[in-house]
């Protein structure tokens, strides 16, 4: 332990280091929910293999500063931002960088004040309640609104940008939105840029990677597609992504909460006795009678 | 006069790690923490000010030790408290709470004695320090 950084030094057995952490677990736990998401998953798994040499040279007396930990998730709605940074606080909690691992999500309303002197109190509170773990800031770039040059959100952004920088050993920031706002954002704010250090983009998902959502979506709640209605709910996305206010994982919920509405009430609706499989069991029925078959775009806003 | 009241007020004046580590035990029992101040320390004076709101929702102590330092600053020559509230079913009461600023100069109390009908006595406490307030 003695050694200076130059000798060879003692042995030190990654893998089991790599194991002892839980760190592998949470990868693996990452992995097996969240489908597709390749780059995230490799950038994620970069992350905390730096951190966790990071750990060792510290024990062993390497000089490290602590690094910059401060992350940006940009993304479209319903690529898994907001479960990604979950996990990250696990991960981040489980390698000693915050101490408790909890996620705080806050967005413009809960740092902006509306009168004078309303923001400052409201924004320190919730650095407050972050502390020891993540803040998860999301659409932040609506803190930042350059037409109206009297808007609060500026003060929120001074006290986050200094909060960063002083307690970066209390709390992990996480800013997460769509990409391009996200780049004019970080561009009139060169400070919050410079002060991030892992930008992470999350794609939008492929259809096969939708329908696998989909598939453990309903895994999860315990219903089952039949060989029609999978082939049917396979049509559903491939015309649902060609319309607007399509949230990728989001929309996907959504359409399976409105055929669950549906099959239960087509169970309802035929009376007699049923088998109790009938009951997990996705019609091909329900899918089709969806709204978005019969080129209803805006109807299905809601989505 | 040195004042005892509260939980471990017989016990030498905490460091601050010791402080955190308190504050810390209390938010892991999931107790929102309160600071309180006051000029009076009477044991009767139940009604302390309290520096800010109550912090619900906060999980690391670090949080509650910048409000404290704030408040020390704010107050230098009060008494400062910190309660740990449980607000479980059936116990809904302070759990926890402790001293952790004294002013450098404690006047302590003066004993009145009343003479009352039939020899009796009657005897009241008073605060030097509201008596004689400071400046």
């Amino acid at each position: 332990m003695t050694d200076t950084p130059t000798t060879q030094g003692d042995q030190i057995d990654l893998d089991q280091v790599w194991q002892s952490s839980d760190i592998q677990a949470l990868l693996d736990k990452l992995n097996e929910e969240l489908i597709g998401l390749v780059p995230v998953k490799t950038r994620i798994r970069e992350i905390a293999a730096m951190l966790l040499v990071a750990r060792l040279r510290e024990q062993h007396q390497m000089s490290t500063d602590r690094p910059t930990l401060h992350m940006s998730f940009t993304g479209r709605p319903g690529t898994g931002k907001t479960t990604v940074a979950m996990r990250m606080a696990k991960i981040l909690h489980s390698l000693g960088y915050v101490r408790k691992g909890h996620l705080v999500v806050a967005s413009r309303d809960d740092l902006v004040g509306q009168y004078v002197g309303h923001t400052a109190p409201k924004t320190k509170e919730i650095l407050k309640k972050a502390i020891g773990g993540v803040l998860f800031i999301d659409e932040a770039y609506y803190l930042y609104r350059p037409e109206n040059e009297r808007d609060y959100g500026q003060e929120a952004i001074e006290m986050l940008l200094t909060a960063m920088e002083n307690q970066r050993d209390d709390f992990v920031v996480i800013l997460a939105g769509y990409k391009e706002r996200m780049d004019t954002f970080f561009q009139s704010n060169p400070g919050f840029h410079s002060r991030i250090a892992h930008h992470v983009h999350f794609p939008d998902y492929s259809l096969d990677e939708l329908v696998q959502i989909a598939e453990l979506m309903v895994r999860q709640q315990m219903y089952a597609f039949d060989d029609d209605s999978r082939t049917a709910f396979r049509e559903y996305l491939e015309q649902r992504v060609q319309q607007p206010h399509f949230a990728n994982a989001r929309s996907v919920r959504n359409a399976l909460d409105r055929i669950k509405l549906r099959q239960a009430n087509r169970l309802i609706r035929a009376g007699g006795s049923i088998v109790t499989s009938d009951l997990a069991r996705i019609d091909v029925e329900d899918v089709r009678a969806s709204r978005v078959f019969r080129g209803g775009a805006a109807a299905e806003t809601s989505a | 006069m040195r004042i005892t009241q509260g939980t471990f007020s017989y016990l030498p004046d905490f460091t601050d790690e010791q402080i955190q580590a308190q504050i810390q035990y209390c938010l892991n029992n999931n107790w929102p923490i309160a600071i309180e101040y006051t000029d009076d320390p009477h044991p009767r004076n139940v009604y302390w000010d309290m520096y800010g709101l109550p912090m619900f929702d906060i999980k690391d102590a670090v949080a509650i030790m910048q409000t404290l330092s704030e408040c020390k600053a704010t107050f230098p020559q009060h008494y400062i408290r910190i309660s740990g509230y449980d607000r479980s079913l059936g116990r809904a009461t302070t759990a926890l709470q402790f001293l952790v600023q004294r002013p450098d100069d404690e006047p302590g109390f003066y004993l009145d004695r009343q003479e009352v009908s039939d020899r009796q006595v009657r005897y009241t406490i008073r605060s030097h320090s509201v008596t004689r307030p400071r400046g």
